[in-house]
Formats: structure tokens, C-alpha cells, sequence
């Protein structure tokens, strides 16, 4: 793993962009299913500018808690604050305006689109033009929306360098361009916060490498708060500020990424319980 | 897949990277079609101007369909039902409240777009095969609205209608009518295909491919569902209405449920989710009849037509081979004609090479 400069302090981490002020918060969520507890009373804060990470082994509830922010799930108790607004009955579509990109643990590129109209979707809530005027399409404004537009969406393209696939159909593309398209559309919606989902799931070193190198651009230079889910821990004690963990819907641990490693719930989460390597004294403590 | 554009046909703009017509040679192609079909009138003969204008008014509702199935992913079998509320509101507009025939056509097409959207509501929530009986019952719905409606359709009797007039001039023969049809489908044509490259033709695609992740892209997905269902309508009325001014009556039985899956039938074989598709499987299903009637007459006396009686059975053997042409395109073509068409291309291109 490519070595990152050294983090001085612990919010401000890499180049000090995260602020104290939350931009998401959590209170209380619990997600249920019937009788099955997918999530049991989480809290947290994402602060402004930083780049927020949630682990945990499988089942967790680490999707759960993507899919309670971006609204594909509703809270059965809890509330989730965005920007200092309640979203947490909103609809998901009404969350994209409001600020809230996302990408999918499982691909969710629009298969037979070209990889430029996957990316000009993102732009929906940002373009005015409805189906009468872009019936019409040079009169009435729609031809110089998308042109404007597509001149923003080629600068996404140029930084995720993907120039070379973007009149391709999404779907024939091979796995780790189709994440980084995916990335380029949730990135298309100018997001203030953007939530990834596994980004790094199934990728080489190098291109763990690039989405790495691309997360901490999005985070440092285009500014976007960054709350993301990753099952490689090398990436996440290199690129968070902080990190959250999940174990059976609960949360045990929050905070900089040295500390949760070293915290022994969360050893006895990942590793199972070991007498020699954990004290179970410490544990309960 | 992708566009193949020849070497060298560098685009320098935007604004020329998202023309319908990409290239020089797709420019050109296009007028001297556009030209030839002028001339038409002045080439062919009555009847094979009567197929044209067939063509041309089925076409335009087939490209509404296809929208609604091949871009948006959704179903519906009652297509011919609102080609004809298309055809028995124009008529009723002008008869009943003096609206000039010109204007009765668009006005058609708002009003059967408007119904749509009630009978698309259940869109919102229905997909697949549940979607597929809403929009039957619909078709069976307006059926029998025509059947009793007598203010409205005229009844068992049927409706008279009468030609467009504009200025003094009246569309009341194949060759002025053909260009009245032809005006009409170049812009129901045009406006599909900007809309597809402009953002709700893209919502409904996405709406097609992924509607969850199309959710979280900001894109409401009751309203392009919906939606959908109106503009398909739309192009149902417009279709209707200019059938109804063609053939000067309109009959209640015309639009019954065999006619729905021939629209649907249009939009397969043409190729699901493409605008120049449309037309073509309009094409095919207005010709396809026709090759089939010649086919049977030239086989007329030889050993053929005398074992299988196709003289007698004409009829009935013009209905199977479009069932037969619907299967052998699902399995063997199921992106239709516009495919094909892209491979032809693309073959002539590379000529001598195969790839």
C-alpha cells in the first residue's frame, strides 16, 4: 500500500479540511425486519470535510446503515440528521438535492447506457429542462443545459480517467472501470456528502490503489465529505480520519483508526474470542 | 454498442458530439431520403402510397410504445386502445365543437396523453406481469367505452370523420395526405429522439436499467413511470387521429386486443429501445402481409399451391406469418430490424474485412 503523508493530527488529518460541525448525523437508529435486528440503536456524527469509515464483519449492518442515509430503508426508530435538516422520512430521490451521492456494494450502472449518459443521469437534479422542452430541444433551453453540462461531466471523466470508455455501453465494461464509473456518476450529482459502498471490493492492488489515490482527491481537493464502507484494512487506516465499527447491528467502537484497531471489542469482533490474545477482563471492562 | 464513426471524423464541439445524425454520410443519406419520400407521390401508385401513410401513422404510434416498453421497461397490451381514443376524439372534436381538422390532431394527442396518464397511475406501483393485466383491463375498459359510448364513437354504426384542410387546401387524397403523414412523422420522429438525448429520456432509460440506483440519482420513480405511460399515449392519439382523418371512418371494432399485440409486435421486431426501429417494424408489419399475398399469388398453380390450398387460405396464413415473424425475431434478432440495420452498416463499412 502506497505510503500517505503522515497524519499530525487526528480530525485534522491529511491537508486539515475536517471541521468539528457535523454534516450527518445519526440518533438512535434501530432497523428491523420483522423479528430480525439489522441495526440496534447506532449514533454517530460525520463532520464536515472528512472521510468517515464504517467496518465490521460480515452482517454487521454496515449496508443497512448506507442504505438508512441514502433511503432505501427507513429507520424503524431513530432519526437521521442531514445539514441540520430531519431527512430521515424523505424520499431517496428527494435526498440527491439535498446533497447525498452514493455508490453500490453490487454494480448499479445503467447497464445499456453509454458510460457519458450513466454520468449525465447524476446531473438530474441539477438540469431543469423537463420532457417538453427537451422535445424540442434547441428551443427552450435544453440543448445549452447539456452542453454546459457535458462540459462538467468531461472534467469528472479527465479526474477519474475514464476518457477512453465513455462512449462505451456500461455494461460490457470489466469490473474495476465499471466501479470507477460508478464513482464518476455519484460524484456527477455534486454531492456534499458522498456515501461508497465497498469501493474497493474485488480490485487488484492497483486499482485499489487509484480509487484510494481518487477518494482522497474527492475528499482534499473537490471538497466532498466521504463516509464509506471498507473491508480492506490497509485503505481504511490510511485514508480515514475516523472509523466507526459494527458487530451484529451494534456499534462498538468509534474514533481514530489506531485506537479502534487496538480496541479489544473489536478484535474479539474481527479475530473470535482467543484467551491468549485478548484478556477477557479487558473486555468487559 | 457503440457508434462506428469513420477515421478522421474528429469532433471538436460538444454541441457536434451530440447531433442525432452523427456523421457527414448520416447527414446526407438522410436528405436524399427525405427527398425521395417528397417525390413519392409523383413514383408510386395509389396503393403503394396507401402502405406508406399506413406505415407512417402505425409508426408514429409504434414509436410511442416503444418508448413506453423498449426505453421506460415497462408493458402494456392495450396500445391500440388509446390509437383509437386518438381516432374517435379527433373526430368528435371537430364534429361536435367545429375545431379545424389540423388542430384537432394535436389536440387528440393531448387528450388521449391526459387519459394515459390515469390508466398509467397504477404504473407507479405494478411491474411485469401484474403491470401487463392493469394495462388489459384498460384495453378491455375502452372497448367497451367505444361499444357504448354512442355520443361519443357513434356506436355499433360507427364514426364519419372528414379530411384536414389547411388554408383551403384539403389533405383528401393519398398524395396530399401522404405529406400531411409524413410532416407528422418527421416531427413526432425528431422530438423522440431529442428527448432521449436530453435529461427525462435518460431518466426513463435509467428508470429501465436500474431503478434503484436511478432513485438514489435523484430520479422519482412514480412520476417517469407515469409519465411514460403519458407520452405513449400521446403518440397513440396522434397515430389514431391521423388514421381516423385517412380512412374518413373510424369502427368501434378496430381497436380490439389483436390490434395491441401487433403494436407490440411492431416494437419487437423493429428493436426495443430504438426511435428509427420503431419505424421500421411499422414497416415490416404493414409489408410483411403484403410480401405474403404476393408470395401466394406467384406460387398460384404450381404444386405448392395446390397441396396447401394457399388461395383459400390466404387470410388466415397472413396472421401466422406475423405470429411466426414475432417468435423468429425473439429468438434469433432480439434487438429487431435497427440491429440488423447497424450490422449492415457497420458490414458495408469494413468491406472486405469482417471486422
Amino acid at each position: 500500500m502506497r505510503k500517505l503523508p503522515p497524519k499530525e493530527t487526528n480530525q485534522g488529518g491529511h491537508g486539515g479540511v475536517a471541521g468539528e460541525e457535523p454534516i450527518l448525523s445519526a440518533e438512535g437508529v434501530s432497523l428491523r425486519f420483522g423479528g430480525v435486528k439489522a441495526l440496534t440503536d447506532v449514533s454517530f456524527n460525520v463532520r464536515k470535510g472528512e472521510v468517515f469509515s464504517i467496518i465490521g464483519p460480515n452482517g454487521a449492518g454496515k449496508t443497512s446503515m448506507v442504505n438508512c442515509v441514502s433511503g432505501r430503508y427507513r429507520p424503524t426508530e431513530g432519526r437521521i440528521l442531514f445539514d441540520g435538516q430531519d431527512i430521515t422520512k424523505l424520499g431517496p430521490n428527494r435526498r440527491a438535492g439535498l446533497g447525498i451521492g452514493r455508490t453500490f456494494q453490487n454494480l448499479a450502472l445503467f447497464g445499456h447506457m453509454s458510460v457519458l449518459d450513466n454520468i449525465m443521469v447524476g446531473r438530474h437534479h441539477l438540469l431543469k429542462a423537463g420532457f417538453l422542452r427537451g422535445m424540442v430541444y434547441w428551443w427552450g433551453g435544453a440543448q445549452r443545459e447539456e452542453l454546459a453540462h457535458r462540459a462538467e461531466v468531461e472534467e469528472i471523466i479527465d479526474f477519474l480517467e475514464i476518457q477512453h470508455v465513455r462512449k462505451a455501453q456500461a455494461g460490457t465494461l470489466p469490473y474495476g472501470l465499471r466501479k470507477r464509473v460508478e464513482l464518476a456518476r455519484a460524484v456527477a450529482l455534486k454531492p456534499k456528502l458522498i456515501l461508497l459502498d465497498e469501493p474497493m471490493a474485488g480490485m487488484n492492488l492497483e486499482e485499489k490503489e487509484d480509487m484510494a489515490r481518487f477518494i482522497l482527491d474527492l475528499n482534499q481537493e473537490w471538497g466532498m465529505t466521504v463516509l464509506m464502507i471498507e473491508h480492506d484494512m490497509g485503505v481504511v487506516m490510511d485514508i480515514s480520519h475516523r472509523v466507526m465499527v459494527l458487530d451484529f447491528g451494534r456499534k462498538i467502537a468509534e474514533g481514530l483508526p489506531e485506537e479502534v484497531m487496538a480496541h479489544p471489542q473489536v478484535r474479539r469482533a474481527y479475530l473470535g474470542v482467543d484467551d491468549e490474545a485478548v484478556n477477557p477482563a479487558e473486555i468487559d471492562a | 454498442m457503440v457508434a462506428m464513426t469513420p477515421a478522421g471524423d474528429y469532433r471538436t464541439s460538444y454541441r457536434a458530439d451530440t447531433t442525432i445524425f452523427p456523421t457527414r454520410n448520416s447527414r446526407i443519406a438522410l436528405f436524399i431520403g427525405l427527398a425521395l419520400l417528397c417525390c413519392a407521390p409523383l413514383l408510386l401508385g395509389r396503393y403503394e402510397l396507401s402502405l406508406l401513410i399506413n406505415i407512417g401513422f402505425l409508426g408514429i404510434a409504434a414509436l410511442g410504445l416503444n418508448i413506453l416498453v423498449g426505453f421506460t421497461g415497462q408493458i402494456s397490451i392495450g396500445h391500440a386502445a388509446f390509437f383509437g381514443l386518438g381516432a374517435f376524439t379527433s373526430a368528435w372534436l371537430h364534429e361536435h365543437l367545429g375545431i379545424p381538422v389540423m388542430l384537432c390532431i394535436p389536440l387528440a394527442g393531448i387528450v388521449t396523453a391526459l387519459i394515459g396518464l390515469v390508466f398509467g397511475a397504477p404504473a407507479a406501483r405494478l411491474k411485469g406481469l401484474y403491470l401487463a393485466i392493469a394495462t388489459l383491463a384498460a384495453q378491455f375498459i375502452l372497448e367497451d367505452f367505444f361499444a357504448r359510448a354512442r355520443w361519443f364513437t357513434g356506436g355499433v354504426a360507427g364514426r364519419m370523420t372528414e379530411s384536414p384542410v389547411l388554408f383551403g387546401f384539403a389533405f383528401d387524397r393519398d398524395e396530399t395526405f401522404f405529406y400531411l403523414t409524413l410532416a407528422w412523422v418527421v416531427i413526432m420522429f425528431v422530438a423522440a429522439a431529442n428527448l432521449m438525448r436530453s435529461r427525462d429520456g435518460r431518466a426513463l432509460v435509467a428508470v429501465r436499467d436500474h431503478y434503484l440506483s436511478a432513485e438514489m440519482m435523484g430520479i422519482n420513480l412514480a412520476y417517469y413511470r407515469t409519465l411514460s405511460f403519458g407520452i405513449a399515449s400521446l403518440y397513440a392519439g396522434i397515430g389514431g387521429a391521423l388514421y381516423a382523418h385517412y380512412l374518413l371512418f373510424v369502427s368501434v371494432e378496430a381497436f380490439n386486443i389483436l390490434f395491441s399485440i401487433q403494436f407490440l409486435g411492431m416494437v419487437i421486431i423493429g428493436g426495443l429501445g430504438s426511435v428509427m426501429g420503431s419505424l421500421m417494424g411499422a414497416a415490416f408489419m404493414v409489408m410483411l402481409p403484403e410480401v405474403t399475398q404476393w408470395g401466394a399469388e406467384a406460387l398460384a398453380g404450381s404444386a405448392i399451391d395446390q397441396a396447401l390450398r394457399l388461395g383459400a387460405s390466404i387470410s388466415f396464413l397472413r396472421e401466422m406469418v406475423v405470429g411466426a415473424a414475432i417468435i423468429l425475431f425473439l429468438i434469433f434478432e432480439p434487438d429487431g430490424l435497427a440491429r440488423r440495420w447497424r450490422l449492415i452498416k457497420a458490414y458495408w463499412k469494413l468491406y472486405p474485412y469482417s471486422h
